[in-house]
């Protein structure tokens, strides 16, 4: 998994089969600096409280859909978790 | 696999269930000089591994499952193994020879 910050909203009415109730936003991967790294990438919302702004976590590839309810959806980037706070340990 | 090497841990309330009492993890990935090589992950912790401590990762969803003892869950780095020592051409990188 890795860190992203959300950064807009994607409103889609026409979707792939399975993606109805989807909510898609637009997120900046980071660094564990949590400076931006790399290019923006659209990911699904799976716990329906992200915002944008937000620091979250996304997990990639297959088990992105794993994080929805239907499991067998093309999506390939999902937001797991929205982040508290990253603690350095020393 | 990977090597890495816990340098923090990830706070979250509001997170898919599969994360709900577990800990995760923030790990640097090291080259084979054992030396940061600029990647990171945020891993889901099996071993009870902590700060400072060179970690064996796996960033492979089927794989993380199976470690979980789960069908489905979006997990895809898991901490598997605690290094004790880690010998590269033979040098001595973990610990610091």
């Amino acid at each position: 998994m890795q860190l992203a910050r959300v950064t807009g909203t994607v409103v889609a009415s026409v979707k792939a089969e399975g993606l109805e109730g989807v909510k898609f936003l637009v997120v900046q991967p980071l660094d564990r600096r949590q400076q931006p790294q790399g290019d923006p990438v659209v990911a699904a919302d799976a716990v329906h409280m992200a915002g944008p702004g937000e620091l979250v976590y996304v997990v990639s590839a297959r088990e992105a859909s794993q994080a929805l309810p239907n499991t067998f959806v093309p999506v390939d980037h999902a937001i797991v978790g929205i982040v508290d706070a990253v603690e350095e340990l020393s | 696999m990977k090597v890495g090497r816990v340098v923090g841990t990830v706070v979250s309330t509001i997170s898919a269930p599969v994360f709900e009492g577990r800990r995760l993890l923030l790990c640097d990935g090291l080259d084979a000089a054992g030396e940061p090589d600029g990647s990171y992950l945020i891993c889901v912790d099996t071993v009870g591994s902590g700060a400072g401590e060179t970690v064996l990762i796996l960033d492979e969803g089927n794989s993380a499952r199976q470690v979980l003892e789960l069908e489905t869950a979006p997990v895809r780095a898991v901490i598997v193994g605690i290094i004790d020592q880690l010998t590269v051409d033979g040098e001595l990188v973990v610990p610091d020879g």
